[in-house]
């Protein structure tokens, strides 16, 4: 059963969330602030956290950032549709996803879900190595990606990715060449159903290659097309 | 092209203020000119004539009365030749063609080039005056003189007369002097008085001008544009009204402004208030739907919870599209664009609501354009969505890029189309066209939305009836690509990628793709 640490100051809001996610089988913790979020944080040990941006004290941001200086634990920021700013932040900040409140039970579910679930190489018809069995470790340039273990290495360092970002890099690598757009990689990254929020992809971009590339200003492993979107190498 | 590019050229030039009053100086200067050497000309040209008749005729009366008393009485034809001889010698300096004539004695028949007119002889020898009268003779102007002479001793008429005639020549060619100098003055005073018109038009533009920048600039929605007042003129004034004008409509303003965004932020705050607890019941409407359906609930009980679960769902929703159009009233709804394959969206957007078996679809293919793909699919779903509720079935949605950089999505219903006098206000907020009719699931905001929504991407929204029947949504974009435009709006992170792609490294892989 996923473990869910719930940050969400509204007393209404946790009860409610905490609520329909224990009804689905979640183990739930619920805490109203920041510092109490991170004081729980090693004690209760979640697989997930859920981070309402608007705290008081210290807010989503910085907790979010407090996470991840030591942890690659998936973060889902709890936000509004339209606090534009504030999903771009959070992102930055280090989020993998964003639900939007008002959401039902099953919206959260989906996500946390999804957030969760291990990376899909790229799906039948798409170009990819489909072997059964354990995936080889593939070698692209300086990087070393494990895809049964999910670790990547860079000069024999190993790289701390945020799910989100390895979700990102194992399935653009799968495909080396080929151009994803960014509608694509929210679907099969993030299983965004349509028009989910291309910034997402952005933002993870952006914090993927400060962490594998050399110069992140002229990416060499996940580069930009222009007007259609990214694609790995190639190299 | 030339001629009538001129002729539109020309004419606001002439109709403009400066040159009206440049021609009205120069038409006041010219007629000062013209009637100065009018009134000139004739006091000179009098005067010159006078003074060479009054001396001609002095000379003539002096000759006269030095050698009239050497005449015989009666003189003989030759007598008074030879008097009229000597008279022409003593007027060499004169120049002048004297008869004598003396009743009784018969004309010598006179070779003269000019005749003596009769008035002239009768005043002369009937009425015994001096007189003399101007001629002209072959274009040529003469001054005749008519003088009769009288006795000395008794001051009585005597029968004697003496004719002269004179050629004007020179006094003509002084007069015609005066006449040219004249003409040849007028053009350079003409030149001159331009100076001062262009000089006057500029004094009475320039506070002009300024005032029109000045308009231009309250115009633009700088309403703290004030004029510097100069002096106490009428175009002192002007600008001292234009100012208490701005002064007032600033302040008008700033109070519209203040109360506009006081009731936009009254508007944000209730939508942003009530989200939160609709984020908590929203959270657990789940939980009430499974009790529900799973039987455990008294019926009652479990129609009421229904009843919560779906109100509160519309709750939702309406306090969303409120949010969103307040966004928009404060000018705070971002648009993030990226390049999509139009019919690729429109095709998700339909799919997401499985709606692909009620709408027929004509979507042309490969027409890419950068649209915020959310925003295009909140504005499609909306249209299909009433057209299927409020038309009537089958709908179609049609994509098609005419050549003109547009981009048309025509969604058509085959229902009854919409009353004219709804027409007009169909994206009007909380507009129900048929106030009979129950209320739907709408929020009453969904065209309002709508329209903001494809007004962000720079296009317009209309509502038409087809002429076979049945309502007409249609969504008119410019097509714009990435390629051809570099200008977005995405945040940031986008936009450090943006700079990337600037970069070397990547312009190869532009090219493959």
């Amino acid at each position: 059963m996923p473990r869910v640490l719930l940050i969400e100051d509204d007393a209404a809001v946790r009860h409610g969330v905490s609520l329909a996610l224990r009804r689905r089988g979640h183990d739930v913790a619920a805490v109203a602030s920041g510092e109490e979020g991170l004081t729980t944080l090693p004690a209760f040990r979640p697989d997930i956290v859920l981070l309402d941006l608007m705290l008081p004290g210290k807010d989503g941001f910085e907790v979010c950032r407090r996470i991840r200086a030591d942890r690659q634990l998936p973060i889902i920021m709890l936000t509004a549709r339209g606090d534009d700013l504030d999903v771009v932040l959070g992102l930055e900040a280090g989020a993998d996803d964003y639900i939007v409140k008002p959401a039902r039970g099953e919206v959260l579910e989906a996500r946390i879900r999804a957030v969760l679930r291990r990376t899909a190489p790229p799906a039948l018809g798409e170009p990819g190595p489909h072997e059964p069995g354990p995936a080889p470790v593939e070698a692209h340039g300086e990087l070393v990606v494990d895809r049964a273990g999910l670790v990547v290495t860079k000069n024999g360092q190993d790289l701390a990715l945020a799910p989100s970002e390895m979700k990102l890099l194992l399935f653009l690598s799968a495909a080396p060449g080929q151009v994803f757009s960014r509608q694509q990689l929210l679907e099969h990254v993030w299983e965004h159903g349509y028009h989910g929020d291309a910034r997402l992809v952005d933002a993870c971009v952006m914090r993927l290659r400060t962490k594998i590339e050399d110069t992140p200003r002229s990416p060499r492993y996940v580069q930009t097309v222009r007007g259609f979107g990214y694609r790995f190498g190639p190299l | 092209m030339t001629g009538v590019r001129g002729r539109a050229g020309l004419r606001p030039l002439l109709r403009g203020l400066r040159a009206r009053l440049v021609v009205a100086f120069l038409l006041v200067a010219a007629v000062s000119a013209l009637t100065t050497a009018a009134l000139t000309y004739r006091e000179a040209r009098n005067a010159i004539l006078e003074r060479s008749q009054d001396t001609a005729i002095n000379d003539l009366r002096a000759q006269i009365n030095s050698l009239a008393p050497d005449l015989p009485v009666p003189p003989s034809r030759a007598d008074l030749d030879e008097f009229a001889r000597q008279l022409d010698r003593s007027g060499k300096a004169r120049d002048w063609d004297v008869e004598a004539d003396y009743e009784g004695v018969p004309d010598n028949g006179s070779d003269a080039a000019v005749a003596v007119p009769d008035a002239l002889r009768e005043s002369v020898e009937r009425r015994h005056v001096p007189a003399f009268q101007r001629v002209e003779r072959d274009g040529e102007p003469w001054l005749l003189i008519g003088m009769p002479v009288t006795r000395a001793h008794d001051h009585a008429p005597s029968k004697l007369s003496v004719y002269a005639r004179l050629p004007l020549r020179a006094e003509e060619a002084n007069v015609e002097e005066l006449v040219s100098a004249a003409q040849r003055g007028a053009l350079p005073v003409l030149a001159l008085a331009l100076v001062p018109a262009l000089f006057a038009a500029r004094g009475v533009l320039r506070p002009v001008r300024k005032l029109r920048q000045a308009a231009g600039r309250i115009a633009q929605g700088k309403l703290d544009t004030r004029l510097e007042v100069k002096g106490e003129d009428e175009l002192a004034e002007l600008s001292r009204t234009f100012n208490d004008m701005a002064a007032h409509l600033e302040e008008n303003v700033a109070e519209l402004r203040r109360l506009e965004s006081n009731s936009r932020r009254f508007a944000a705050d209730v939508s942003h208030e009530l989200r939160t607890p609709l984020a908590a019941m929203t959270a657990v409407t789940d939980v009430l739907d499974e009790d529900a359906e799973a039987g455990a609930l008294d019926p009652d009980t479990a129609s009421a919870v229904r009843l919560i679960s779906q109100e509160t769902g519309k709750l939702a929703r309406m306090v969303e599209d409120l949010m969103e159009i307040s966004r928009f009233d404060a000018g705070a709804a971002a648009l993030h664009a990226y390049e999509v394959d139009v019919a690729e969206a429109i095709r998700k957007t339909l799919q997401a609501r499985a709606w692909q078996g009620r709408v027929t679809a004509d979507l042309t293919a490969d027409v890419r354009a950068r649209l915020d793909a959310r925003r295009l699919d909140v504005v499609v779903a909306n249209l299909v969505g009433n057209a299927l509720h409020h038309g009537g079935e089958p709908v179609a949605v049609r994509l098609h890029a005419p050549a003109d950089g547009r981009l048309l999505i025509e969604v058509a219903d085959q229902g009854p189309g919409i009353d004219p006098e709804v027409l007009p206000h169909v994206f009007d907020r909380f507009y129900k066209a048929d106030s009979a009719r129950a209320r739907s699931e709408g929020s009453g905001l969904g065209l309002a939305i709508a329209r903001e929504n494809v007004r962000l991407h720079g296009g317009t929204l209309r509502a038409a009836n087809a002429p076979d029947g049945g309502a007409v949504f249609t969504i008119d974009l410019p097509l714009r690509t990435d390629e051809a435009d570099e200008a977005d709006e995405t945040d940031e992170a986008d936009e450090t990628d943006e700079l990337d792609d600037m970069s070397e490294a990547d312009r190869s892989g532009e090219e493959e793709a």
